[in-house]
C-alpha cells in the first residue's frame, strides 16, 4: 500500500514565491531533461517548489505506509487460522518497510525524519484520508488488502515513473512488494465472498462502509484541482485524479460484481460511448473533515503513533553514540 | 482521553495520558548508512538503499531485516552515508566525450576491412 492519489495540500498563507527564486535558464535546462524523461537525482539543481512538492508528496506517502499498518496490524491476533496471521505479518512488516524506504527518499531532499515525524504527530503533515476509518470485521481487513491496496497500486505504478531517481527506485521495490500483498488480499477477500451466506453478508457489508473511502482515495475531481498542471509537467505527479480513478474502476468494479456483490452506488456505470466510469460524487466535503481530524479513528491512529514513539524513547537512547555526527542519504 | 478502539490491545494502552505534544530530538532516528547487497556469489555488491541506525553492526542487522528478506540475498554491505565520497552530479561533462575515444574500444579498430581490402587485391 498505500500512497493516496490525493496528497493533501496545506493550506498557504503566502503566496508562492518560488519562480521568483529560480534561474530562469537552469529552470528551462531542468525542464528540457524531464522532457526528455531524464531522472533527477538528489545533488542536482531543482525548483524550489519541485522540491516542496516531492518532500510533501513522498513524505505523505511514507506517513500513509505506517499509519496504514496500524489498522491491519491490529488484526494479527484475530486473523482467522495461522497462515492468514503469517502473511498478516509479513504484509505489516513490508508497510512498514516501505515507510522506511520512503523516509530516506524524503530525507535526500533535505528534510529530516525526525522533522517529518514530529509533523506527522503534531498534525501539520497528513496521511491517506482511508486510515481514519476502523476495521470492524475480518473483512473489512480483506476489503483493505483487496481494494486499498488495489488503488494504492494504480496509484504507486503511476509514480514509479516520476522524475524523481530517489522516489522511483524506492517505488520499483515496493510495486514488486504490493504484487503480494494484493494477491494475499484478493484471496482472503475471495474466500469470503465465495463462502457461506454469513460470510458473504459480511463481505457486502464491508464493501458498504468501504466503499465511499475508496472513492475519496483518489482525491477530489479534476476540476477542483488547483497546481496539477505544473506538477505533471515536472513528472511529480503522473496521472489525474480522475484518470486513477477510472483506472481503478475499471479494473477492479467487474471483479467486484461478478462475485454477486453489490456496490453501494446507484449511479455507477460505464458510460458505452466515453468508456469511463460515471459514479455519485461521494461526500467530499466529508472527506475534508476526516483530513483535517474529524475522521472516527484519526485521534487513535496518531495516538498509537504517539505512544509508540514515546515508549520506544529509551530503546533509541539506549543505543544512541553521540559522537556520531548526523547525516543524510546519498541516493 | 477516552479510547473507543475496537481493538483489545489498543483499549489496553493509555493513549494521550498527558495530552502533551511529543517531539522527536533531531538525531533520536540515528544515523544514516547506505546499503549494498549481493545477489549472488561471484556478483558485485549493489546499493539498494539505505538504512537508520546507531551503529554499523546495528545498521547490518537493520539491512537484513529492510534488504533481505525477500528474493535472493547472500551477503550486505554497510557504510556511513557521511563517508561517501562523490563527484558533484553537476559536472557530469566530465565524461561527455567518453564515447568519442574509440580508440579505447575493440570496435574502434577495424581490422577485418584491410584484411578483406588486402584479400580482394590477390
Amino acid at each position: 500500500m498505500y500512497g493516496g492519489g490525493y496528497i493533501f495540500d496545506e493550506q498557504s498563507k503566502r503566496p508562492l514565491q518560488t519562480q521568483l527564486e529560480d534561474d530562469p535558464v537552469k529552470l528551462a535546462d531542468f525542464e528540457r531533461r524531464i522532457a526528455a524523461g531524464e531522472k533527477i537525482e538528489p545533488g542536482d539543481w531543482m525548483p524550489v517548489d519541485y522540491r516542496k512538492q516531492l518532500i510533501r508528496l513522498i513524505e505523505q506517502h511514507a506517513h500513509s505506509e505506517i499509519i496504514g499498518a496500524l489498522p491491519e496490524g491490529t488484526w494479527i491476533t484475530r486473523a482467522p487460522g495461522f497462515k492468514r496471521k503469517l502473511a498478516l505479518i509479513a504484509k505489516v512488516q513490508d508497510e512498514i518497510g516501505h515507510g522506511q524506504l520512503l523516509y530516506n527518499a524524503a530525507e535526500t531532499l533535505g528534510k529530516s525524519r525526525e522533522m517529518m515525524i514530529n509533523d506527522l504527530l503534531n498534525g501539520k503533515s497528513k496521511y491517506s484520508n482511508v486510515f481514519n476509518y476502523p476495521a470492524e470485521t475480518w473483512a473489512d481487513v480483506t476489503v483493505i488488502g483487496f481494494l486499498i491496496d488495489a488503488a494504492a497500486i494504480v496509484n504507486q505504478v503511476a509514480n514509479s515513473k516520476g522524475s524523481y531517481g530517489p522516489y522511483c527506485r524506492a517505488l520499483e521495490r515496493i510495486c514488486y512488494e504490493e504484487s503480494f500483498h494484493l494477491k494475499q488480499g484478493h484471496d482472503a477477500f475471495i474466500e469470503l465472498a465465495t463462502g457461506t451466506a454469513l460470510q458473504r453478508s459480511m463481505v457486502q457489508d464491508a464493501l458498504n462502509r468501504w466503499w465511499q473511502p475508496i472513492m475519496h482515495f483518489f482525491g477530489p475531481p479534476d476540476k477542483t484541482s488547483v497546481h496539477s498542471e505544473k506538477l505533471m509537467r515536472w513528472k511529480v505527479k503522473m496521472a489525474s485524479n480522475d484518470d486513477m480513478r477510472n483506472q481503478f474502476l475499471d479494473s477492479y468494479v467487474p471483479k467486484i460484481l461478478e462475485l454477486g456483490l453489490t456496490l453501494p452506488d446507484p449511479g455507477l456505470r460505464k458510460d458505452p460511448e466515453t468508456g469511463k466510469w460515471l459514479f455519485s460524487d461521494p461526500d467530499w466535503d466529508l472527506f475534508m473533515k476526516v483530513i483535517n481530524g474529524g475522521g472516527p479513528c484519526n485521534s487513535e491512529r496518531l495516538g498509537v503513533r504517539k505512544w509508540a514513539e514515546e515508549n520506544g524513547r529509551w530503546v533509541r537512547k539506549a543505543l544512541m553514540d553521540n559522537n556520531q555526527k548526523k547525516s543524510f542519504p546519498v541516493a | 482521553m477516552d479510547n473507543q478502539s475496537l481493538d483489545p490491545r489498543v483499549k489496553r494502552l493509555k493513549l494521550d495520558a498527558d495530552g502533551k505534544l511529543v517531539t522527536i530530538q533531531e538525531g533520536e532516528n540515528w544515523n544514516v548508512f547506505e546499503v549494498f547487497h549481493q545477489e549472488k556469489r561471484g556478483a558485485h555488491h549493489e546499493h539498494v538503499g539505505s538504512v537508520h541506525a546507531p551503529s554499523a553492526q546495528l545498521a547490518l542487522v537493520f539491512a537484513k531485516e529492510q534488504f533481505g528478506r525477500r528474493k535472493k540475498c547472500v551477503n550486505l554491505w554497510v557504510v556511513r552515508s557521511a563517508d561517501i565520497l562523490a563527484l558533484d552530479v553537476e559536472d557530469e561533462d566530465m565524461f561527455a566525450n567518453n564515447a568519442d575515444k574509440t580508440y579505447r574500444d575493440a570496435s574502434g579498430f577495424k581490422v577485418m576491412e584491410k584484411i578483406n581490402k588486402f584479400k580482394g587485391k590477390k
